[in-house]
């Protein structure tokens, strides 16, 4: 069921970067699709009934919107920071305690928090996930996991978990 | 009217390149110049791509130009992960004036765990010299 799941995933994308749909197409399309399933299935640890339930397409399609505001903001961050002719940075790695249990969701979150102002994720050990920060305003960890993480975990939890 | 908003958006793509590439050469250490690197020059070629499918709409230009978004979301951010993990365990440091740095505790911890057996037989063959 997970290879089937995976292989119309794979398919669906196939159709939209061809754009059209013809026999010959088609067939290429199938046996690319076929062998990246064969080869690659056992890495897609998704359940399958996770992605017929709307409710998470809906949190999705909010998230979606709350993440491109923070990434417009993210980048006139840096663009100020950049263009500042003293350049206001204070860089630091940080570290914050992780309450999302699924990979899938951690790997989200990492990438979101890398997309975000001024923090990049440099590594994940067990429960805790280092942040290299550009300006370090507070070495409080409540405060900065609230002002990293906050705005992301909750929607991160009903999407993927 | 469609292709006005395109060209415009295009427009700020390319200034957000940019943005990232003077950042690129402003910044102080590998670490911050990644932040730019990924966020400006990430958002700016969203920008281009957004812009490419506002001027063709549902075509196959325009289809392939929006699908390539998710693409390179998750191409510069992993990227991005990994250059800086990788720049941490092969030895660059923060620059001098950072604040905190709570991951080389980690590291080196890790690397204890690493070479645990190594470190043990290089201990013994210091001591004896």
């Amino acid at each position: 069921m997970r290879y089937f799941a995976f292989f119309i995933l794979l398919m669906g994308l196939w159709l939209l970067f061809t754009f059209r749909v013809e026999a010959d197409s088609l067939i290429v399309g199938g046996i690319c699709a076929a062998v990246t399933t064969a080869i690659f299935g056992k890495y897609f640890q998704v359940r399958v009934r996770c992605l017929l339930e709307p409710a998470r397409y809906f949190w999705a399609f909010l998230y979606l919107f709350i993440f491109s505001w923070e990434c417009l903001k993210a980048n006139l961050d840096v663009a100020y920071r950049v263009l500042h002719p003293k350049l206001p940075i204070n860089p630091g790695i940080v570290k914050i305690k992780l309450n999302i249990q699924s990979d899938i969701g951690r790997a989200m979150l990492a990438n979101s928090i890398t997309m975000t102002p001024g923090t990049i994720t440099v590594d994940i050990v067990e429960d805790h996930i280092f942040i290299h920060w550009i300006y370090v305003s507070t070495t409080d960890p409540e405060v900065y996991s609230k002002k990293i993480c906050g705005r992301f975990e909750t929607y991160i939890r009903r999407i993927f978990e | 009217m469609n292709e006005t908003i395109g060209l415009i958006l295009i427009s700020v793509g390319v200034l957000f390149d940019l943005f990232g590439c003077l950042g690129l050469v402003r910044f102080p250490d590998v670490y911050n110049r990644l932040q730019s690197a990924t966020k400006c020059v990430t958002l700016g070629t969203w920008c281009i791509l957004l812009g490419v499918f506002v001027c063709y709409g549902f075509t196959e230009i325009g289809v392939k130009a929006l699908i390539s978004i998710p693409l390179l979301f998750f191409a510069a951010t992993v990227a991005a992960h990994s250059l800086a993990r990788g720049a941490y365990h092969y030895g660059f440091r923060l620059w001098g004036k950072s604040a905190v740095d709570e991951y080389e505790k980690e590291v080196k911890q890790m690397e204890a765990g690493m070479d645990n057996t190594e470190g043990a037989a290089s201990g013994d063959a210091s001591g004896s010299a």
